[in-house]
């Protein structure tokens, strides 16, 4: 078995709002192996990013973080400012979503490269200069020397975002958390971008947590893929398994809403995510479900091995066989 | 950069021209400065007061005075004040002066002050210390300078005298009267309660200001970046926030200090303190044409000229703006 990096066990995030506490994240257990490329999917609101924004620490303060995350073996949760500080950038970076908002406007490029490494690293300016320049190659910016001197308006979406990857890979972290990398650019750049991100995890065995809520990107670099739904696990296995038999309805669902070639209609799933304020009791998806049953309403379904996947479904062995999307 | 400098300074003068000749005719209009002169010197000779329409550029004709006044003004044939037939130059002179000095502390303190207060404030908005500030700050603004001028000079002179025996600043002037000479620490102690005055706007303006503009800095994706990149929360308050927060309010500072040569007029009132305001106040008063018309030459090159630097501080601190 490979080597875990990430383990992350009954996450919970609870955050106060005026209306009573909202609990985003219930209860997820996720691992993260050494070197994989793990895509994890939801729709909006399904806590994938607030999952991983508790891992590297950057909540806001008024959120409740519950649970146990070990980073290669260390807790972060309850960690000292201290600690985290040293974590985050070193051994988990995170890449947001705007590549347009996430640099800073009034410092140079190849400065806010040398800040990620010179924050970690013992290193002269120059030296960092030197490999901020590199950096920037290994991500594909032409003429990197150049372009190091400059600000980032001076660059396009798909050039920032490459900047961002070359921040958050500067001190060779263990897993790179990559929310929704792609979201915001252009169909031909973002593939150029999944390209960069597949290129890094195999140059330097960097293990890739890909969040997104576009199953397609999903289908074409994971290596497996954890479903989220209401701020809970509700599939996870590997991406040839769960595109071949998807088991959970959600999963089939969203599978079942993607365009295929062929295919003449899309098929949404109806409904509306739930209010997170006041979830439904069991599982939350049975508002939607079209298995849905009496026993769904019961409690919350925990993961369960079927086949080669793991599904918190309980109805899982009664369904009908589902379609192939592989 | 240094040709837009050119190019700005340049654009200047027609500028200053067409504004000045708006002055003048507004001036014209509304002090009737022949008549202005004949009510101070009622038995001045026909020949008097012809010399002192020349040397004015009053002529019937506003284009043709305008031009004459403009030349001599340039040539620096100016005519004496209608008031006791004074130099125009060392009384301007003088009142820019003393209203630089005044202006100059007050801004200085008032900003740094300001700044600290936003700053302070924006770091836990809502917090008890975001709710006293921003309270003081409305207090500040909402306070009129002529009631808080009045309350200090109550305090600090007045009762100041009851309870000590002697008040602690004085409430008038920039020196004691006979007094010659330069002394800091006498012009200091005149100069504060004005200072302070004028000071307590700007700490509230600017705390406003500096708090808006860092808690949007704050909020925004590249400070998110910062943190995600495990540097510590000073560096990325100062190296990231301030240095983003300032933009706008250090354009807004240059702004400002071009019409505080205007002179403070309400606090120099008050004080009797001689600045461009109090200069203004006097020769306006009096239909002083004479003293009028260089103050406001005075008036619009500087916030012409602040206006400049405005744009430069603006492109030298935010690199997404090239001048040129």
């Amino acid at each position: 078995m490979t080597e875990k990096v990430l383990e992350i066990r009954d996450l919970r995030v609870t955050f106060d709002t005026p209306s009573g506490p909202l609990e985003a994240v219930r209860g997820i257990d996720l691992d993260v192996e050494a070197g994989e490329l793990l895509g994890v999917v939801g729709e909006s609101g399904s806590g994938k990013s607030v999952t991983f924004l508790a891992t590297m620490g950057l909540l806001p303060v008024r959120a409740r973080v519950t649970g146990s995350v070990l980073l290669a073996g260390e807790q972060l949760i309850g960690a000292s400012n201290k600690y985290m500080r040293s974590v985050r950038g070193r051994l988990l970076s995170m890449i947001f979503q705007d590549p347009l908002s996430a640099l800073n406007p009034v410092h140079r490029i190849g400065d806010q490269i040398s800040e990620m490494l010179q924050s970690h690293q013992n290193l002269s300016s120059r030296d960092a200069a030197k490999r901020a320049i590199e950096l920037l190659d290994i991500v594909g910016i032409p003429q990197p020397s150049d372009r190091a001197g400059q600000y980032p308006h001076e660059f396009s979406g798909g050039m920032r975002q490459r900047v961002i990857i070359a921040i958050a890979i500067a001190n060779n972290p263990k897993v790179l958390i990559a929310d929704e990398p792609t979201t915001a650019l252009d169909v031909t750049v973002q593939a150029q971008i999944l390209e960069v991100i597949e290129r890094v995890q195999e140059r330097f065995g960097t293990a890739v947590v890909l969040i997104t809520h576009d199953l397609g990107v999903i289908a074409r670099v994971a290596d497996r893929v954890n479903v989220m739904y209401a701020g809970r696990n509700v599939e996870q296995g590997t991406i040839d398994s769960l595109f071949d038999h998807p088991s959970h309805p959600y999963t089939r669902g969203l599978l079942a809403s993607l365009p295929r070639p062929g295919k003449q209609r899309l098929k949404p799933i109806t409904g509306f995510p739930p209010n997170m304020l006041n979830p439904p009791s069991g599982c939350a998806f049975h508002t939607r479900c079209e298995f849905a049953a009496d026993i769904c309403k019961g409690e919350l379904p925990n993961l369960v091995s079927f086949g080669d996947l793991q599904t918190a479904c309980v109805r899982a062995r009664e369904l009908p066989k589902s379609e192939n999307f592989a | 950069m240094l040709r837009y400098i050119l190019r700005r300074l340049a654009w200047s003068v027609p500028t200053l021209l067409l504004v000045t000749f708006l002055v003048y005719i507004a001036l014209r209009v509304g002090t009737d400065p022949v008549e202005s002169y004949k009510r101070v010197n009622p038995r001045a000779s026909r020949a008097k007061i012809q010399q002192y329409i020349d040397i004015n550029g009053l002529d019937p004709n506003f284009v043709q005075g305008y031009f004459k006044w403009l030349k001599n003004f340039i040539t620096g044939e100016w005519a004496p004040s209608i008031k006791g037939r004074r130099e125009v130059w060392p009384a301007l002179k003088d009142a820019m002066a003393n209203t630089l000095r005044l202006g100059t502390a007050a801004t200085v303190v008032g900003i740094f002050f300001g700044l600290i207060a936003g700053v302070l404030a924006a770091l836990r908005p809502g917090g008890r210390r975001d709710v006293f500030i921003n309270t003081s700050a409305f207090v500040g603004i909402s306070i009129p300078p002529f009631i808080s001028a009045i309350l200090l000079q109550l305090l600090f002179a007045v009762y100041w005298q009851k309870w000590f025996g002697a008040s602690l600043f004085p409430t008038s002037g920039v020196y004691p009267a006979g007094h010659t000479g330069f002394d800091l620490f006498l012009m200091l102690k005149f100069m504060a309660l004005p200072t302070i005055i004028v000071a307590i706007q700007i700490i509230a303006t600017y705390s406003r200001y500096m708090r808006s503009s860092l808690l949007d800095v704050l909020n925004s994706d590249y400070m998110r970046t910062a943190r995600s990149k495990g540097i510590s929360e000073r560096r990325i308050l100062i190296k990231h926030g301030m240095r983003n927060a300032l933009i706008p309010v250090v354009t807004i500072a240059a702004l400002d200090v071009g019409s505080i040569v205007g002179g403070l007029i309400i606090t120099e009132n008050i004080f009797a303190y001689p600045g461009m305001g109090l200069y203004f106040l006097k020769s306006f008063g009096e239909g002083d044409f004479p003293l009028l018309m260089p103050w406001m030459v005075v008036i619009v090159a500087s916030i012409l000229l602040f206006n400049l630097i405005a744009d430069i501080s603006y492109a030298w601190l935010d690199p997404r703006i090239r001048l040129e």
